[in-house]
């Protein structure tokens, strides 16, 4: 079990979160002008990046807020959670920034 | 290649069982082919079979970066069962039931597949109607499914707990007779030798690194640890690395990775006669030859590529496999092991074109591809060496989630496996 370092409330058991999917993924803004195949990719296409992961979390049975973490996906190994709204750190995935 | 039979094994048996050859050769890679398959896992191997048997086309190389069967292929509980609910999936499954059914004679090689049922249990009113909408379903599209109550169940299955004084009491079940199990190890290896004999090379330690292509975009080859090969027929088959081997490519699919599992206890005498399923509490249990409870767990929450997962999700099935099997409860798990399953938004694959000439992907099986794998190497074969799709997998497009046509098994079941 992985332990998750909640940005609002320290580390916590993952039984604790629930995973919200690959972060950062913004709605169109004007929805009327959007192809078909641009709302396909925003509602289907992912990264799934084998490596260094933005995703969201949320602390479901804990503060119940939404967070950002950045995870390597070759290790399940979390380099950084950092809050909603906040941009993803500049870090690779040795954990250097 | 040696044949398999009777009499083969009764004049080895006179030399001491020393005269038996490899069952494929070790190639190394050639300069060019006339097909690569990226992926040597069942789908992969399936494939190249199909290439040299079915469509002549046998000048062909699998590359694996591993040694075959290692990802998925050897990692799965290896249920077979065709009974899924919408017609697309139902045609696509009961070809590779129907290919299933003589694979062994097909391939001079025992895949131990044993139609020995497959059952899926009902706990709630909910899951009384949505099985039984797949019952139907299925019988429409000449799919055998049968409904069973609560003792129908526990005379197919006697370990089963049917008393109504636990958490998720059993209200029936769903039970496909010609579904069951077979050999996954043997699906490779079959596979691989029957290729093998008709001109296929088998390459190991052959990770795919990039590809080649033309002025006009088009497939040239691959770029390998290895060193480059050249083909103008790529198919990729490489389940959860599906995603980065596209990403050289520069496609991008609707694909997430996640880590599944699997664990066998200690073996014990025969008591588990088929196969039970739940997808409500999620627990899924059969016995190996050897006497050795095999269960299938969850998937983790997060998408990784770690191949293992967390020990919370195995304890969670065993919870609900000791309430199915009381009888169970003492026992002792030998191990547990996890691959990586590549999981589509509708929970069906993709078996495709893709936008660049020359390259195709077969993928998004997620956690329940190993019973496909002979319908989906014949029909991936075809789409290949025809530069179009089989019948059977035209609807499998990847433009199906631009389009608005999935297949969508996610919500008509929730798991599948
Ligand atoms: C724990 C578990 C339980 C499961 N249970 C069931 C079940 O009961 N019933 C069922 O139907 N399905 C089940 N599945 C799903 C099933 O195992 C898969 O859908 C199926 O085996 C996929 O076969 P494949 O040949 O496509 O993939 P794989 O066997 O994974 O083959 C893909 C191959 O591609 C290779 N590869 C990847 N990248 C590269 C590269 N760059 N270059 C060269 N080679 C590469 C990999 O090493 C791998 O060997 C289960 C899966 C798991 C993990
Ligand atoms: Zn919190």
């Amino acid at each position: 079990m992985l332990v998750i370092d909640c940005p609002y409330c320290g580390p916590r058991p993952e039984l604790e979160f629930s995973y919200g999917g690959q972060a950062h993924i913004a709605r169109p803004a004007n929805p009327a002008t959007v192809e078909t195949s641009d709302w396909a990719a925003f509602l289907y296409l992912r990264s799934n990046t084998r490596g260094l992961h933005a995703e969201r979390w949320r602390h479901v049975r804990g503060c119940a807020r939404f967070f950002n973490a950045l995870r390597d996906t070759t290790t399940d190994k979390f380099i950084a959670t950092y809050r909603t709204g906040e941009p993803a750190p500049a870090i690779d995935s040795r954990g250097d920034r | 290649m040696q044949k398999f039979s009777a009499w083969s094994l009764l004049k080895q048996s006179f030399g001491g069982h020393q005269g038996w050859q490899p069952q494929w050769r070790r190639a190394s890679p050639k300069p060019a082919y006339d097909a690569i398959i990226i992926g040597g896992g069942g789908h992969g191997l399936g494939t190249a079979y199909y290439l040299a048997a079915e469509h002549g086309i046998a000048n062909v190389a699998v590359l694996e970066k591993g040694w075959i069967g290692g990802g998925n292929t050897g990692r799965n509980t290896t249920i077979i069962r065709s009974n899924y609910l919408f017609d697309e999936s139902a045609r696509l499954y009961d070809h590779a039931l129907k290919l299933w059914e003589h694979l062994s004679q097909v391939l001079n090689y025992n895949v131990m597949y044993s139609p020995r049922g497959v059952m899926m249990l009902a706990h709630t009113v909910h899951d009384v109607q949505v099985i039984k909408r797949h019952v139907h379903a299925n019988r429409g599209n000449g799919v055998d499914n049968e409904w069973l109550s609560p003792e129908d169940a526990k005379a197919f299955c006697p370990p089963l707990n049917i008393e109504s004084n636990i958490r998720y009491p059993v209200m029936g079940a769903a039970l496909q007779r010609r579904g069951g199990t077979a050999r996954h190890d043997a699906v490779a290896w079959g596979y691989a030798r029957a290729a093998d004999a008709l001109g296929v090379d088998i390459i190991e330690n052959c990770e795919v690194t990039g590809f080649k292509r033309d002025a006009n975009g088009a497939i040239e080859g691959v770029e390998t640890s290895r060193g480059p090969i050249a083909s103008r027929r790529v198919g990729v088959v490489a389940a959860g690395h599906t995603s980065v081997v596209l990403g050289y490519a520069g496609i991008k699919l609707p694909l997430e990775s996640f880590p599944l599992q699997a664990l066998v206890s200690e073996p014990i005498k025969p008591v588990v006669p088929c196969v039970v399923m739940s997808n409500s509490v999620h627990a899924y249990i059969s016995q190996s030859d050897k006497g050795e409870l095999v269960i299938g767990a969850g998937t983790d929450a997060y998408t990784s590529y770690t191949q293992r997962g967390a020990l919370h999700v195995n304890s969670h099935t065993l919870e609900a496999i000791c309430e199915l099997f009381p009888a169970f409860r003492r026992m002792r798990m030998l191990r547990n092991w996890g691959g990586i399953v590549d999981v589509t938004p509708d929970r069906s694959p993709i078996i495709a074109k893709t936008t660049i000439p020359g390259l195709y992907v077969n993928c998004g099986w997620g956690t329940g591809g190993f019973k496909a794998t002979p319908g989906s190497a014949n029909v991936f074969a075809w789409t290949i060496a025809r530069d179009e799709p089989h019948p059977i997998n035209a609807p499998f497009t990847i433009e199906r989630f631009r389009d608005g046509f999935l297949i969508d098994e996610a919500a008509a079941a929730a798991v599948a496996h």
